[in-house]
């Protein structure tokens, strides 16, 4: 790489700092993850394991039990908080969510339509919900294709939002034709990145691989495109491609989130919000920032879901729209959204 | 860019259209390599749908726009963005974006994969805000700026990519006098330096007073082209915005004054 310039090595140094801040809190959030949980083995036990010694069923506790589930509650904050950011710097539109584009619900209806054939949460791969995913995008994609949406973003949100109260109505009449489907899609439609095997994560690591390359692609122009469109292909950007590349990147992210953890909301909104008001106005850092926060937010409502009604465990999904929909009205509230 | 290296820009009989709208047709136009040109006309008539088109914004439905005799839309965007610089009108920067960030992004079409930010880079940069007169606001936020500073951010931008060709659509749309004729004037540094320059311009006035070439547009078609001094008359005044004038003789500068504009009157200009 070349010599940094003086005005390169000032914006990478303001942006080290809350990296690195946001590097130690997803430290100890992962520590607590392993540490804290709402059955009997306490905090202090924990930590024996993790020194090297404690008691068999501790030591089963915190290997088999909490560390896939923070692996892979890492993995879906990873996701959710990548594909959100994308998502609100191409529609440039501060409260758009990946559920929006109609990726989660199309997720979602692919899995339930798998429950309903049979398949069950614990045996279902998540190739089921990536499918959906692409399904989803591919039906946005198709809807933008008509009369020229595409050059639009705001109304290819309006096609996702349309596309989404559907999926969710075909997937609420999927519930209503079977008692054993039903219940078993209600405890997955809730969210939860417990109990998921680690085997899972080897289905959708290709896809988030594939994702982050997209990202790596696409993020100059990404930046390039906050100055408008005309200004983007004035510094010799293709629009329109760049969006198609936006788009599969959040299907492969929400399709793998979805997979693991079931449609979790707000992730997508509260990530991106966090980390803008770090990294500043560049989706460059934003992205850098969203790698750390997402993890720790997906892990830090996790721990809560946990411990607030210990000995029971309020489903993640929950906790997460306990926490987002506050952030949203603070959003909404504040009066002056913050323009992208 | 070094100062020498220069581009050409032609419109070859495009028609440009919306949809099945035909917003401009059969239009040829060349820009006078080292010249301002600017593109007047009434609102309405095709003049930023013309400047679009040879940014390779608008892709005409028919002929061709030629840079360097090369069909524009043949060549990779990326070669396009380092011998023409775009100002559009409707640009926009997210919240906090400083000078510097956005004078930055017009190094984009010099970069790749694997060269992140060089000397070159930095040169450029400096160069830039030097010319833009900007240096002394790099650090600031955009959103903070007068309208004449900002405007002169984003033609730092454009500098910034050191391309022969320069296209602003409307530059100076919604400044006040002071702040159009800094912009005007950095327009015309510019030019000095080499630079071949077309501008969308809706005040006649100020067409006249700061460009070496002037397209004259009505509903689609060009009907004038040449310098100020050449084509501005009474007569074309009269056709383009249906209003009557005298014309002077700017004793400073030379070039031709609109005085006693009127609304029509059925007698004769005098």
């Amino acid at each position: 790489m070349n010599a940094l310039s003086p005005t390169s090595a000032v914006a990478s140094r303001a942006l080290s700092l809350p990296l690195i801040a946001a590097g130690l809190l997803l430290f100890l959030i992962i520590i607590a993850s392993l540490l804290y949980g709402a059955g009997p083995i306490s905090a202090s036990e924990a930590f024996m394991v993790l020194a090297g010694s404690g008691s068999e069923e501790a030591r089963f506790v915190v290997s088999e039990l909490r560390l896939p589930r923070t692996i892979i509650g890492l993995v879906t904050g990873l996701a959710l908080g990548l594909a959100g950011a994308l998502l609100q710097s191409m529609t440039r539109n501060p409260l758009a969510e990946p559920g929006l584009l109609g990726v989660s619900a199309g997720s979602g209806f692919a899995v339930a339509l798998a429950i309903l054939f049979g398949a069950s949460t614990a045996t279902l791969t998540s190739f089921v919900a990536q499918l959906g995913a692409l399904a989803g995008c591919a039906l946005v994609i198709a809807a933008t294709r008509v009369q020229g949406l595409g050059n639009d973003p705001v109304r290819l949100i309006l096609a996702g939002a349309t596309l989404t109260g559907l999926l969710l109505a075909l997937t609420s009449m999927l519930m209503l034709m079977d008692q054993r489907a039903a219940d078993e899609i209600r405890f997955w439609i809730t969210g939860s990145i417990a109990g998921k095997p680690l085997s899972m994560l080897q289905a959708t690591l290709p896809s988030i691989l594939a994702a982050l390359i997209l990202i790596v692609i696409v993020a100059r122009p990404l930046a390039a495109m906050a100055l408008g469109e005309k200004a983007a292909v004035g510094l010799g950007h293709h629009p329109g491609r760049i969006r198609f590349l936006i788009v599969l990147a959040v299907a492969l992210l929400v399709g793998s989130a979805t997979a693991l953890a079931g449609p979790l909301i707000f992730v997508g909104l509260v990530v991106p919000f966090i980390a803008r008001a770090f990294a500043g106005p560049d989706i460059r850092k934003t992205l850098w920032l969203c790698v750390p926060v997402g993890p720790a937010v997906i892990l830090a409502a996790d721990v809560v879901s946990r411990l607030i009604a210990a000995p029971a465990e309020l489903p993640l999904g929950v906790v997460t729209a306990l926490i987002g929909a506050p952030v949203l009205l603070a959003i909404v509230r504040a009066g002056r959204m913050p323009s992208l | 860019m070094s100062p020498a290296q220069t581009s050409t820009l032609a419109a070859d009989r495009i028609t440009l259209a919306h949809r099945h709208f035909t917003v401009a047709e059969n239009l040829s136009v060349a820009l006078p390599t080292g010249k301002v040109t600017a593109i007047v006309g009434p609102n309405g008539c095709g003049k930023s749908t013309l400047l679009n088109g040879l940014a390779r914004i608008h892709a005409p439905a028919k002929g061709s726009v030629l840079l360097d005799g090369k069909d524009i839309h043949r060549l990779p965007s990326k070669d396009v963005a380092r011998k023409l610089a775009l100002l559009p009108q409707d640009n926009t920067a997210p919240e906090g974006l400083t000078v510097a960030d956005l004078v930055r992004f017009g190094r984009q079409p010099h970069q790749g994969w694997m060269k992140q930010w060089s000397n070159e880079d930095q040169q450029a940069f400096d160069h830039a805000v030097q010319a833009a007169d900007v240096a002394g606001l790099a650090e600031r936020a955009l959103d903070t700026l007068s309208g004449g500073q900002r405007q002169r951010a984003w033609i730092a931008m454009a500098v910034a990519q050191q391309t022969p060709l320069l296209l602003l659509d409307e530059p100076t749309s919604a400044l006040d006098l002071g702040h159009q004729i800094e912009v005007f004037e950095l327009i015309r540094t510019l030019s000095g330096q080499g630079k071949t320059i077309a501008m969308v311009v809706h005040d006649l006035a100020s067409a006249c007073r700061y460009a070496d070439h002037m397209v004259a547009m009505k509903a689609g078609k060009i009907i004038e082209e040449g310098t100020p001094a050449e084509i501005v008359s009474p007569e074309l005044v009269q056709e383009l915005y249906d209003v009557s004038c005298d014309l002077i003789q700017d004793p400073a500068t030379g070039s031709p004054l609109l005085v006693n504009v009127r609304r029509n009157s059925n007698f004769s200009t005098a």
